[in-house]
């Protein structure tokens, strides 16, 4: 069974805040859908995937896909706050 | 022409616009009168372009001169799913977190049609991100089923599937996380495709579940669905997960065609029994055309949706940690950086995207993992070897594509577990990899409503040749 405080703690995790009236039913929710996904538990499952798979290189030769520069415009444009190209920030490390 | 010109197929509007029957102005203006004038009613797209003058004479141009050369979908108007990126229009995913943005850059999809001289007749509805089976999680309120307004399109790719049932378009193209073009396709009458893991870039298309997504086709015939499925398909280098040419070999495609039929899963709990009324009689149709039809066993297929739940929320929540209001998108700002990201995650998704990202941060925790993903993957790696060996015995695999017709709007929204029973037995596809296509095999009435339904057949690797004969089988017996 899933408590309150540990949805609260997952969504801390994921970085999203769940609201006290939103807590219960989310947390009643994650309980019934954790039954329906623990049936596996049960499963005794021979080592089929454990085999090495068959491996080829999927990279793409070294060199500049496009031109420098071709997308910074249309991303940038869309930055909450911009100075000049660069994204904006709020400080992270604070020096007092 | 007996037809107007929105309710051609592909095929039918490739022909007549050739034989100087109808002109690509004419051909989109018909859909678009049509999409404006019913849009308000069912909410199948969150944008109607207007029309691209410039692409619209270019496609004329091209078919007058290079006449039965010009690739099919040149000059025909398309749907497209919102998470499918088109430089310089907002691709939301119907999340309010990406209300506001805009695609720098074509997805390789929207670059192969542009370059085919296919027309883009607006963005098209889904649930946020993809997750869900009735288009009641978009940010930007439900699609409603033209069979019934009453009832839902069916989802993620709901938009797509009903633009292209009510005529709004000749076809579209959605994104096939655990069922999301194939169930919609079912419940709006129309045939749905899912290729194999791989066979089309997702370079510029929103993810949901990396192991699982594929583009998608929506489609009024599976001919239609052949020709959007080769136009965006191939090896592309800014996806390092497309299949390179030739990694299955070609698969061999009989007139006379051996179904699959796994009783033990059409036969379970909670299929509609008019429903599989209809399945059975399709089947004893195709038998009298000459295809057979032998029982196999898919026993870890019970286990599919247990799996997907665990496979996909995992995935996803690893996705949507990039929605953050740093750099694009919903962007709140409070007191500290976390409070930026705390109040643009918890403003910006809706409920079922939140629900998924818990569950999937619970999965993929310590201590969790190996019972939950690692058992999941495990699980999945069976069911693959199971399919892989029932098609030793027969070309494609048949089940219903969802367990009853369309739902009627919230009746499953009060239980997130029935809602993700819709995907029952689509998810097999996508844990498998393989292709899948939903095609209409008749109707049922409910509350006097004739309402559609699919049938569903899984292929080998790389075997789209027969998953599109199969469907071409059962549309044949259909219209015998």
């Amino acid at each position: 069974m899933a408590t309150a405080e540990d949805v609260k703690k997952l969504a801390a995790l994921a970085r999203i805040s769940i609201g006290e009236a939103e807590l219960e039913k989310f947390t009643k929710e994650f309980d019934s859908i954790l039954a329906y996904v623990g049936q596996l538990e049960k499963l005794d499952l021979p080592k089929v995937g454990a085999e090495k798979p068959a491996l080829r290189n999927v990279m793409r030769a070294d060199g500049e896909p496009h031109e420098s520069g071709k997308y910074t415009e249309k991303l940038a444009a869309q930055f909450p706050e911009r100075d000049g190209d660069y994204l904006a920030v709020k400080q992270i490390i604070s020096h007092d | 022409m007996t037809k107007a010109p929105n309710e051609l197929t592909i095929v039918e509007a490739a022909r007549a616009l050739r034989a100087r029957e109808l002109s690509v102005r004419e051909l989109w203006d018909a859909c678009h009168a049509v999409a404006v004038a019913k849009n308000p009613e069912l909410n199948a797209f969150l944008e109607i372009f207007d029309a691209d003058d410039a692409a619209i004479e270019a496609a004329q141009k091209r078919i007058d001169t290079e006449g039965e050369k010009a690739p099919v979908l040149c000059g025909i108007p398309l749907g497209i799913k919102d998470n499918i990126m088109i430089e310089g229009k907002i691709a939301s995913a119907a999340s309010k977190i990406l209300e506001n943005h805009k695609a720098a850059y074509d997805s390789t999809a929207i670059a192969k049609l542009k370059e085919a001289g296919a027309l883009f007749l607006g963005r098209t509805n889904l649930d946020e991100f993809g997750m869900g089976a009735s288009t009641e999680h978009s940010a930007f309120g439900p699609t409603k089923n033209p069979h019934d307004l009453s009832r839902v399109p069916g989802g993620s790719s709901g938009g797509s599937a009903a633009a292209v049932a009510a005529h709004l378009v000749l076809g579209a193209y959605g994104t096939d996380t655990g069922g999301s073009c194939r169930q919609p396709a079912a419940h709006c009458g129309i045939v749905g495709f899912k290729p194999t893991y791989g066979a089309i870039s997702r370079h510029g298309i929103i993810a949901l579940g990396s192991s699982l997504d594929q583009v998608g086709e929506l489609g009024k015939s599976a001919e239609d669905i052949r020709i959007l499925f080769e136009t965006i398909r191939g090896h592309d280098p800014l996806d390092s997960t497309t299949n390179p040419e030739g990694l299955y070999p070609a698969p061999q495609v009989p007139a006379k065609l051996r179904i699959g039929v796994p009783r033990h899963l059409v036969e379970q709990e909670g299929v509609d029994a008019e429903l599989r009324a209809v399945f059975d009689a399709a089947l004893k149709k195709l038998e009298k055309e000459g295809h057979t039809i032998v029982d196999i066993e898919l026993p870890m297929s019970s286990y599919a949706l247990a799996s997907y739940y665990i496979v996909l929320p995992a995935e996803a929540s690893a996705n949507l940690a990039r929605y953050d209001g740093m750099r694009y998108g919903l962007a709140k700002r409070g007191q500290t950086l976390l409070d930026d990201y705390l109040e643009s995650r918890t403003e910006g998704f809706g409920e079922e995207p939140k629900r998924r990202i818990l569950i999937g941060t619970f999965v993929l925790s310590s201590g969790y993992i190996d019972a939950y993903y690692r058992k999941a993957d495990a699980t999945r790696a069976v069911l693959r070897k199971e399919f892989n060996d029932a098609f030793a015995k027969c070309d494609v695999v048949a089940f219903p594509t969802a367990p009853a017709p369309a739902f009627k709007f919230g009746e499953k929204s009060g239980d997130p577990v029935a809602m993700y029973l819709e995907d029952v037995f689509t998810v097999t596809a996508n844990l498998t990899g393989m292709p899948a296509i939903s095609v209409p095999m008749g109707s049922v009435e409910k509350e006097g409503k004739q309402l559609p339904v699919g049938m569903h057949f899984t292929a080998p690797h790389g075997a789209e040749a027969l998953a599109f004969r199969a469907a071409e089988a059962v549309e044949e017996v259909r219209s015998a």
